[in-house]
């Protein structure tokens, strides 16, 4: 009888205890931060380096920097990119999350749009010196037009033609490539050599919107209307993204091989000397963590249709970049904001951007020397001249996504040597169109 | 039927009284109280794991909870049956493109469970008799059960790569059976990766229900059969397989749930965007809310998924217990 008590009473309790715990349990953290935990922050970095580890090893010693300079422990976690929007998202739907982290700089205006980042008014801005001390195209990518910034921009990137100078040379091409036709026409000789001729990560949806808004651009058209509606059927879109599947598809400058690289695959190639050419962003630092050394291969601008790079239909990058935010519920806003000032400081920003490879979006930060040198110097003058925002829309991420399958697929039916004519082309774009957000 | 329950019933009602010799009520009471009690802290657990959720999960789908709202659902707007509307409206793309996922997954479970069957139960038959080396087989045949879900199948991306892929170094490369090497991951023949990697995974499990399935098939069945002239063929179809029958109903329906839900196997192979060939249903709606940032319309997808998998199995115990009772009575005339 004794032990039937004991059993009864262990069982109200443990009952009694979870039920309290899942009362207690998410308390709800909405609303504005506070500064109720001073002395700690924690960190969301994105996957920078050629791996997690390298990452940790740069970041470390400027967080302990930090640590050493106000007393506030920065716990540092690194995310890969694979899942950092998903963390974000998460984050965003429970409250429970870090106090700063980077993201996409392409997300902004999607991320401002749930509302829970802090947004940089004038006030905030002061906190961290100026909006000035920003360039122009990297704050173009911060949130939607009109509205105060969703984050600061952190690192700086754009797409380089990087060529393989030993490939080129064999296959008797003097000069890179400076247009689209002059490219296709390069990689004849460079077939005829025996060697493939531009890498590409046709399963990537990010990179496939990365190229084909671009091209667009470049053919006069937007994936969105001046009012935020989706337009991705219009014919300089369909004619843009089908310039890029027919790198592929009909030039064969693309190997088939290549429609299923999404984990950056090409990048190897390159580096082991498979592939002459490779269009990406900032990719010196990984290159040179796969061996390749920087003396084999140039870096010049992206091919444009005809003359050069500028603005408008020349225009010839992205602004890649990665921008440093705020969670709005932090229990550390002044600890954030402090956080923030130092990691954009031109001292910082000169260590950081170094170490990835990338172009410091603080004006002060680019006059040292080291972002000079030939590489760094066209990456630069892509940013400042001829590289262009992609949408700062709420819809931005749909549109990554339902554009980006739609053009891995066409890579798959090029790949597959199925036609991709303009009707396929603007077939799936319109069923890209049609899954996106009924306005 | 009833004429012999009735009995062990009426049996069982008067024993705890009889052996208890005490008829005390209070003590009755409290005892007849105390299995609720005890099973409390158990049934809390289940209301906070998986109760709550799938409520919410529920209520999610009658909301527009997209990216402006997700900071604070309860700001999200109903949306009466819209959501729903939206995914079985099969004429307009988002419930055409459903379909047609629902309709892949169909063919992919029926295949996958099928042969994971057929291969598990054909291996369990054949490694009943000992001999030498058994064991090690057994051991064998369950790693790929065995080896975690990510490790095993980005071992399957790398062989089935276009390029330097093993698959297509064995088929096109040594074996000359293909024109040109074939893509694996992308277009048509990914459904057929995909049912590779499935069964590779799955039969193991079937393999381990039947194997144990077997050894309470008693030994001398055979031996009598055998006397009476039975081939292998009639003992397979007249005594193992009718004795394995409560058995294949569990594991049949267990591995229709599982291949019917597979999320890992297609999201490590193909990654957030499948193929259309191979777009099962789990990754379909994990894209329609979390790709596109759409949570109620993926509750919605979820709720109805949910709806499938209980008429489904509810049909599936329905057809199978009552032709199991029938097949006892005829056992028993």
């Amino acid at each position: 009888m004794r032990s039937i008590r004991a059993a009864a009473i262990g069982a109200v309790t443990l009952s009694l205890a979870l039920a309290a715990t899942a009362c207690g349990g998410g308390s709800a953290t909405g609303g504005g931060g506070s500064n109720d935990s001073p002395k700690t922050l924690t960190y969301w970095a994105s996957n920078q380096g050629a791996s997690i580890e390298v990452d940790k090893k740069v970041l470390q010693p400027e967080l302990d920097k930090f640590e050493k300079q106000t007393g506030i422990k920065v716990e540092l976690e690194v995310v890969p990119w694979s899942d950092l929007l998903n963390r974000i998202l998460t984050a965003t739907t429970s409250g429970q999350g870090p106090d700063v982290l980077n993201i996409g700089n392409t997300w902004s205006a999607s991320l401002q749009a749930t509302g829970a980042l802090l947004p940089w008014d004038e006030k905030n801005f002061e906190k961290i010196g100026s909006r000035d001390r920003f360039v122009d195209s990297a704050l173009g990518s911060t949130g939607a037009q009109g509205q105060d910034p969703a984050a600061v921009p952190l690192y700086s990137m754009a797409y380089a033609l990087y060529y393989n100078k030993k490939i080129l040379a064999d296959a008797g091409v003097t000069e890179p490539p400076a247009t689209w036709d002059e490219l296709v026409a390069a990689g004849e000789k460079i077939k005829a050599d025996g060697k493939q001729v531009l890498g590409a990560e046709g399963a990537n949806l990010a990179e496939n919107i990365h190229h084909v808004y671009v091209f667009a651009q470049q053919h006069g058209a937007d994936f969105f209307t001046a009012d935020g509606k989706p337009d991705f059927t219009s014919e300089g879109a369909v004619a843009a993204v089908k310039q890029y599947v027919d790198l592929m598809a009909k030039d064969e400058v693309i190997p088939p091989g290549n429609a299923e690289y999404a984990q950056n695959q090409s990048v190897s190639d390159f580096a082991k000397g498979r592939t002459a050419m490779l269009l990406w962003q900032s990719a010196s630092a990984n290159l040179k963590s796969q061996g390749r050394s920087e003396d084999d291969y140039g870096i010049a601008p992206v091919p444009v249709q005809s003359g050069t790079p500028g603005s408008g239909k020349q225009v010839n990058s992205m602004v890649a970049g990665i921008n440093l935010a705020v969670f709005k519920n932090t229990d550390n806003l002044d600890g954030a904001t402090e956080f923030v000032k130092f990691m954009t400081s031109d001292e910082e920003q000169k260590i950081l951007n170094k170490a990835y490879s990338s172009i410091p979006p603080v004006k002060a930060a680019q006059s040292d020397p080291a972002f000079d040198t030939p590489a760094n110097a066209v990456l630069k003058d892509t940013l400042a001249q001829s590289a262009v925002a992609l949408p700062q829309v709420p819809d931005e991420s749909q549109f990554e996504t339902a554009v980006g399958t739609a053009v891995k697929d066409l890579f798959a039916d090029a790949a597959a040597g199925r036609p991709v004519t303009t009707e396929s082309v603007k077939a799936a774009l319109e069923k890209a169109q049609q899954q996106m957000p009924a306005k | 039927m009833t004429t012999t329950t009735a009995p062990a019933e009426a049996v069982r009602k008067t024993s705890p009284g009889a052996a208890d010799g005490h008829p005390r009520r209070p003590g009755r009471i409290r005892r007849a109280g105390l299995p609720y009690l005890l099973l409390l802290p158990a049934l809390l657990l289940e209301l906070l794991v998986h109760l709550v959720p799938m409520v919410i999960g529920i209520v999610m789908s009658f909301k527009e909870l997209t990216q402006f709202y997700i900071r604070d659902w309860t700001t999200a707007p109903w949306t009466g049956l819209r959501n729903y509307a939206m995914s079985v409206d099969f004429n307009a793309p988002v419930g055409e493109a459903l379909l047609h996922s629902f309709l892949v997954t169909c063919a992919f479970t029926v295949l996958s469970v099928g042969l994971c069957w057929l291969i598990g139960t054909a291996a369990a038959v054949f490694m009943q008799d000992t001999f030498r080396g058994r064991g090690v087989l057994r051991a064998l045949f369950l790693v790929p059960y065995a080896l975690p879900v990510y490790a095993a199948v980005i071992t399957w991306v790398f062989m089935f790569q276009h390029d330097n892929g093993l698959v297509n170094h064995v088929l096109h490369d040594q074996l000359g059976l293909t024109d040109k090497p074939s893509f694996w991951l992308i277009g048509d023949n990914s459904f057929y990766a995909l049912l590779t990697v499935s069964v590779w995974k799955g039969w193991p499990f079937a393999f381990l229900i039947v194997m144990a399935g077997l050894q309470n098939i008693p030994r001398e069945l055979y031996e009598a059969a055998a006397l009476d002239g039975a081939g292998m063929w009639q003992q397979l179809r007249r005594i193992t397989l009718p004795s394995l029958r409560p058995v294949n109903q569990v594991l049949v329906l267990v591995l229709f749930l599982w291949t019917f839900n597979d999320f890992n196997t297609p999201y490590v192979l193909f990654g957030k965007a499948a193929p259309e060939a191979a777009d099962l249903i789990s990754v379909h709606i994990y894209q329609a809310s979390f790709v596109t940032w759409n949570f109620g319309t993926g509750s919605a997808m979820s709720v109805l998924l949910l709806l499938f998998l209980l008429v489904v199995t509810g049909v599936y115990l329905l057809l199978t217990s009552s032709g199991s009772t029938r097949g006892r009575r005829r056992g028993a005339a």
